[in-house]
């Protein structure tokens, strides 16, 4: 039975059946499924989130310094791509995430303690390298969004220095990629397929 | 803080680029060396309609007299002014009111003084400065007491708050105009600094800065004013602003002194004020108001070198201001052909 899957991990001995009496028994309750699913969503979710604020942060001050200087419309676009870029981050590492995770085969057995340190292990794996893709494109969406606006006041004013800034925000939008290369690290041996 | 980095973009970003926009369009060095060479104001006319000015004197008749010039200018300063206010939210709208609060108490002793001159109203409402203009100006002229002035008309406008120190049952003279312009003055800068204060952040920091100066500025112009006239040391005590740089200690000494010696001596105590008070040295050219004038444009300058705050509109406002002067005053030394003090002018950029 499924209680009984997970329970294995269960060294307390608590035999009270109607309820937990300790968190370390609630927390191994929870189903590994349950935590590589959450990762994904925090992946792709909180990703998009940071994305999206360094979006609208360039973005306006884009259009508005766009009307008193409309040269450097087409050039600070860049800076949303960079933003953007940490969105696909987030879509990437969520589909490799899910991939690991997957739809378990339907003859799910689990033969041993093995198995079940395996699921554990695959389960707090993912969800922990889903938090880690979220949280470093969180901060790198906003880091680019705040450089690429002042990147347009300051374009708008003086072109010379937007290389310079730009400069900035390569150096910030690293900052996702770094999230990507660890996760990935992190979930090498992780999967929910092969248990045995 | 950096949380407003992060948040202020959502109401205020694209306000704020249109305002740096406005901005990047002020006359910097090259312009006003070009329109110091001009011989006559046509020649500025043409100089300007190559600047952000465009052609705003196109519509007027030759010759162009340096009033019209001014009132054009202020035009296309009140235009973009409001501009930028229709299209802002709140707290910015709050903040842009406060910027012409300064402005209606202006027009308002402009009204009154002038009605007590018997001069008439609409040559009166022409004298006043359109970032202040509000429903009852008008209705002002027909009030002779401080006390009907409030309860008739002031009473619905913004200004209310700051009269509640102003009312008084004396009659309308001299001194007592200047008393009440003062109190209003000091009422408002103390809610503005109270306001930019709650706002935090960058904004609290920039205005701060800004609006500490303007209360000594006051400060000291109130105290040299008064030398030789009724007014006692007590009264005067009563108008200077209770913030700024001088405060509390130099302010104490600014209320005792007795010459302009005295107020020097006060301002010893705070470096960039020392440096103000030596450069108007005894037999310089400059004189304290240009000093002000001057310490002022820097100021506001600063306030550009940060981003995410409500201090670049204020800013802009006045070095624009000041920008007119500077026009104005190259334009009289051009119409009066005095070229020796034509740079005599602050630049800003």
């Amino acid at each position: 039975a499924h209680n009984t899957l997970v329970r294995g991990m269960n060294i307390t001995n608590s035999t009270a059946s109607d309820g937990y009496l300790h968190w370390n028994d609630l927390l191994i309750d929870i189903s590994p499924f349950a935590w590589a699913n959450i990762g994904v969503s925090a992946a792709i979710g909180v990703s998009v989130l940071g994305a999206a604020w360094g979006i609208f942060v360039t973005g306006s001050s884009l259009v508005g310094a766009a009307i008193k200087a409309p040269r450097i419309r087409s050039k600070n676009l860049i800076s949303v791509i960079f933003c953007e870029a940490v969105a696909i981050y987030g879509v990437i590492m969520a589909i490799i995430l899910e991939t690991k995770a997957g739809t378990p085969p339907p003859q799910f057995m689990v033969p041993g303690l093995e198995g079940v340190y395996k699921l554990s292990f695959s389960g707090y794996g993912i969800f922990a390298a889903g938090l880690v893709v979220g949280l470093s494109n969180l901060c790198c969406g906003i880091c680019v969004g705040i450089v690429g606006s002042s990147c347009a006041l300051s374009d708008a004013q003086n072109p010379a220095l937007f290389v310079k800034i730009l400069v900035v925000e390569i150096f910030g939008s690293a900052l996702g990629l770094f999230g990507v290369i660890v996760g990935i690290i992190m979930t090498a041996g992780c999967s929910f397929q092969d248990t045995r | 803080m950096a949380g407003d980095m992060m948040t202020f973009n959502i109401k205020d970003g694209f306000m704020e680029a249109v305002c740096r926009g406005f901005r990047s369009g002020l006359l910097n060095t090259t312009d006003y060396s070009n329109i110091c060479q001009c011989d006559c104001l046509d020649d500025v006319k043409q100089q300007l309609a190559c600047t952000d000015y465009g052609d705003f004197l196109s519509n007027e008749h030759p010759p162009i007299a340096t009033t019209t010039i001014a009132e054009k200018s202020t035009d296309k300063l009140v235009q973009e002014f409001n501009w930028v206010r229709s299209q802002s939210t709140a707290p910015l709208t709050k903040f842009l009111d406060y910027i012409r609060y300064s402005y209606m108490i202006d027009n308002v002793i402009l009204v009154i003084t002038g009605t007590m001159h018997d001069r008439d109203p609409h040559e009166l409402l022409e004298k006043c400065h359109p970032l202040g203009l509000f429903d009852s100006l008008a209705s002002l002229c027909a009030a002779t007491k401080t006390s009907e002035l409030f309860q008739l008309v002031l009473v619905d406008t913004p200004l209310a708050p700051y009269f509640s120190e102003a009312v008084t049952d004396a009659d309308l003279d001299e001194l007592n105009i200047e008393i009440i312009r003062n109190t209003l003055y000091k009422a408002y800068l103390e809610d503005f600094y109270k306001f930019c204060t709650a706002m935090g952040g960058a904004t609290a920091e920039v205005m701060g800065d800004i609006l500490k100066f303007e209360a000594d500025r006051r400060a000291i112009n109130i105290t040299i004013n008064s030398f030789g006239t009724d007014l006692t040391k007590d009264d005067r005590a009563k108008l200077l602003p209770s913030f700024g740089f001088l405060y509390p200690e130099g302010l104490t000494r600014l209320e005792q002194a007795e010459d302009f010696q005295g107020v020097r001596d006060a301002c010893e105590c705070y470096g960039p004020y020392r440096n103000i008070f030596a450069d108007v040295g005894y037999s310089s050219e400059k004189s304290l108001e240009d000093a002000f004038f001057e310490f002022e444009v820097a100021q506001n300058r600063l306030a550009f070198e940060q981003q995410f705050h409500y201090g670049v509109f204020y800013a802009f406002v006045k070095l624009k201001e000041q920008e007119i002067r500077n026009i104005v005053w190259i334009a009289e030394c051009i119409q009066q052909d005095q070229k020796s003090r034509i740079n005599q002018y602050i630049p800003i950029f």
